[in-house]
């Protein structure tokens, strides 16, 4: 097998590494991916007035709770990058880390939210929005999971300055985990 | 270049297992992706064996299958149709032409990310792998379509395999995963690495429509991935997305496999149209007529391809309203398909032409689409679609689309680059008998079909002798023709494959370019040893300079300086 990177990998015609260049296609898969659930949720919600009684019972506080941690936890990654930039893998590495806890300071508030609201009977058979609010949720929870392990990955490889160019990859990938937040959190949470 | 002076090229021996089933040369994926997909087709050509048996001599058992049941008969139609467009058409059409033809059209030793490339077709594999699998679980495979409509496919209750069903979601959606690996990894190879020199419009057009191809699969198949989630759901926990008894929608399905779904029609549709294009310069010696044309035409097709979805559903129920403006859309894509077909033709006009058994199967493609297409109008336009809905008409009319697409296309392609992949050309004559063997047969299998649907055989029919209407001799006569045409078909592809498999070792050797081509693929080894090429070349001019006036040859390789 071979080791050495393929002169393909080398090249770029573009001016945009090869790298980043896939991780903006894979975004932009994902974005249909959640394009399609929300585009199917909105259509039902703009037919169903009553799903607003239903929203009402979701922890709007819980919920802009997790939409700051999730832009602090961005923040981080960028001064991660920054840090990585600058060959700093100490910084980086810490940044990285602060980054990981952010994604599970958000996992857990969810999983308060998330038992308290079925242990009073909102589980995800209780009517369509309950469905679509735990899929959709659910579906970009499995998203923040897979960026936290990849980024911790990442920073194994930064502790070695290895791969440095991959902190701002994942970054790119976490900014849109974040976005998709900030389109679920209005949708889901605030409309009532 | 001098980077890519550095590159070392040394060959040396692995393993079996490393070479077969662990390699990330995409030369030896593509022919994973190949063979995957050529043993698939035959599997989804058998079962259409089977299942046209049961039409044409029903109850009786089928030689070499037995008894076909109404249970098994739906499993076997759901996963002919299945089978046939993720399992075969997708892998040999893009997957295993994009592997093999990307990093070399463009010049560079591999694909940028070899390993996800091999991650990739493993993934394929084992998407084939569990949908083999639900045939062997309790209840058998899934029977409710290749569009696995809800409330059919949520509840197994009514479609009555509560395991096939799941599978059946399983293996589609990690097929998709598949796609998606290995289509982000074709597009960034693409963007990124092409030959020093190789300019927008020097792209051989095989690689526009792949990588069209990979773009639209992708900007089409998440909402798709979205409702197979919901899906997922309804059937294991019966949740109610698509129950209207749940407050659910079954239409909103219909939504979202469609929008994926017509667009896929082009993800298949292009690379045909691709391939035909570089078989048909190269034997008409010519240049390709209005390479920008078509270029754009393309662009423009993939765009008008995402507003069509819903001339599927004409008859679910949806606003008129909205069926007009289907109507519309679907009426104007024929535009530019129509017109790459006559720029194709345009090309002929005064070549010389050669008839090699790949250049018959690209004119083939472009004779029998255009019936295809022809028929496609009845089926978009909604006051006539009423009636044809659901009948063997529109059996017909895909058929004429995706068997040129799937089975003539791929055919020029592996006529036409055989010898670059194995080293040795395939025999003309087992060639010939192969292409009018399978091309009458397959006109003489759906031609009748395009009667019997219109006279009223509905689709997904066990046994028309229950129907007053459809049990009369005259329909009855031609099933049974239509399957005989069938049997045909199946046994011309002995030729083919007895001349594949025996000239891989016995057939002429083939030489660098035997078909005289310009594009980069021809100017590395036949068949190119791992890394490609003795150096990298760089690109001078356009792919299709044949025959320009006041040179002595008249191929003009893009790598060659003057």
């Amino acid at each position: 097998m071979s080791t050495a990177q393929p002169v393909a990998t080398r090249r770029s015609v573009t001016g945009m590494s090869t790298g980043k260049l896939a991780v903006m296609w894979v975004i932009g898969s994902e974005i249909v991916i959640f394009g399609g659930i929300l585009a199917s949720y909105i259509m039902f919600r703009l037919q169903h007035d009553s799903w607003s009684h239903e929203a009402a019972h979701t922890n709007t506080v819980a919920g802009a709770v997790n939409t700051f941690v999730l832009l602090t936890s961005s923040l981080f990654i960028v001064l991660g990058h920054n840090a990585a930039e600058n060959k700093d893998t100490k910084k980086a590495f810490k940044y990285i880390w602060l980054t990981i806890l952010g994604a599970l300071t958000f996992l857990v508030i969810k999983a308060f939210e998330w038992s308290g609201e079925i242990s009073h009977g909102f589980t995800i058979k209780k009517s369509l929005f309950w469905s679509f609010y735990y899929t959709a949720a659910g579906v970009h929870a499995a998203h923040v999971i897979v960026g936290a392990i990849i980024m911790g990955i990442i920073s194994l490889d930064v502790r070695k300055n290895k791969n440095l160019h991959r902190v701002e990859l994942i970054g790119l990938y976490w900014h849109f985990v974040d976005i998709v937040w900030i389109f679920l959190f209005p949708l889901l949470y605030i409309a009532k | 270049m001098t980077i890519d002076h550095a590159h070392d090229t040394h060959h040396h021996e692995e393993g079996f297992f490393k070479k077969y089933f662990w390699s990330t040369d995409h030369k030896m994926i593509a022919k994973q992706y190949l063979f995957t997909g050529m043993f698939m087709g035959l599997m989804g050509g058998f079962f259409a064996y089977a299942l046209r048996m049961q039409q044409a001599f029903p109850g009786k058992t089928v030689p070499l299958y037995g008894v076909v049941t109404p249970t098994l008969y739906n499993a076997l139609a759901t996963n002919h149709g299945t089978i046939m467009i993720f399992w075969f058409a997708m892998p040999v059409l893009i997957a295993a032409f994009g592997n093999y033809l990307i990093p070399l059209m463009i010049g560079v030793d591999d694909m940028v990310f070899p390993r996800i490339n091999r991650l990739s077709y493993q993934v394929f594999l084992l998407s084939a792998i569990v949908l083999i699998a639900s045939f062997f679980v309790p209840g058998g495979a899934f029977g409710g379509a290749w569009t696995a409509y809800p409330p059919l496919s949520a509840n197994a209750n009514y479609n009555l395999t509560p395991w096939g069903a799941s599978l059946w979601l399983v293996a589609v959606a990690l097929e998709f995963v598949a796609f998606l690996l290995g289509g982000i990894n074709f597009i960034t190879t693409f963007m990124n690495s092409r030959a020093p020199g190789m300019k927008m419009f020097d792209i051989p057009m095989v690689l526009w429509t792949i990588i069209i191809a990979s773009i639209l699969f992708m900007a089409s198949v998440g909402p798709l991935i979205a409702g197979a989630i919901m899906l997922l759901f309804d059937q294991t926990m019966s949740i109610g997305f698509f129950d209207p008894a749940k407050g659910g929608d079954p239409v909103l399905w219909q939504h979202l496999f469609w929008f994926f779904g017509h667009p896929e029609v082009y993800v298949v549709l292009l690379p045909a149209m691709g391939i035909v294009a570089e078989v048909i310069t190269v034997f008409a010696r010519k240049k390709l007529f209005g390479y920008k044309t078509v270029f754009y035409t393309m662009v423009g097709t993939g765009a008008l391809s995402f507003v069509v979805w819903a001339h599927h559903q004409f008859i679910a129920g949806i606003d008129p309203r909205m069926a007009n403006l289907f109507t519309i859309t679907t009426v104007l894509i024929s535009i530019p398909i129509a017109e790459m077909c006559f720029v194709y033709i345009a090309t002929l006009y005064k070549a010389s032409i050669e008839f090699s058994t790949a250049m018959l199967f690209a004119l083939a493609f472009l004779a029998e689409f255009f019936i295809g297409g022809v028929t496609g109008i009845f089926l978009g336009a909604s006051g006539s679609d009423i009636y044809f809905h659901d009948t063997y008409f529109v059996v017909a009319h895909f058929h004429y689309t995706f068997v040129p697409i799937a089975i003539i296309g791929v055919m020029a392609g592996l006529y036409f680059w055989y010898p670059k992949m194995f080293g040795r050309m395939m025999d003309e004559k087992l060639g010939k008998i192969h292409f009018w063997g399978t091309v009458i047969s397959f006109n003489c299998i759906f031609i009748p079909l395009f009667y019997t649907g219109a006279a009223g055989d509905q689709r997904r029919i066990y046994n028309y002798q229950n129907f007053p209407h459809t049990n009369t001799e005259f329909l009855s006569d031609l099933r049974t023709f239509a399957t005989i045409s069938m049997v045909s078909m199946l046994l011309f592809q002995i030729p083919f494959l007895y001349n594949f498999f025996v000239s891989m070792k016995k057939g002429k050797v083939a030489g660098k370019n035997p078909w005289k081509s310009n594009t980069l693929e021809w100017v590395a080894d036949s068949p190119p040893p791992h890394g490609n090429f003795k150096e990298l070349p760089e690109v001078y001019r356009p792919p299709y300079e044949y025959s320009v006036p006041g040179r002595a040859q008249d191929y003009w390789p893009q790598n060659e300086k003057a």
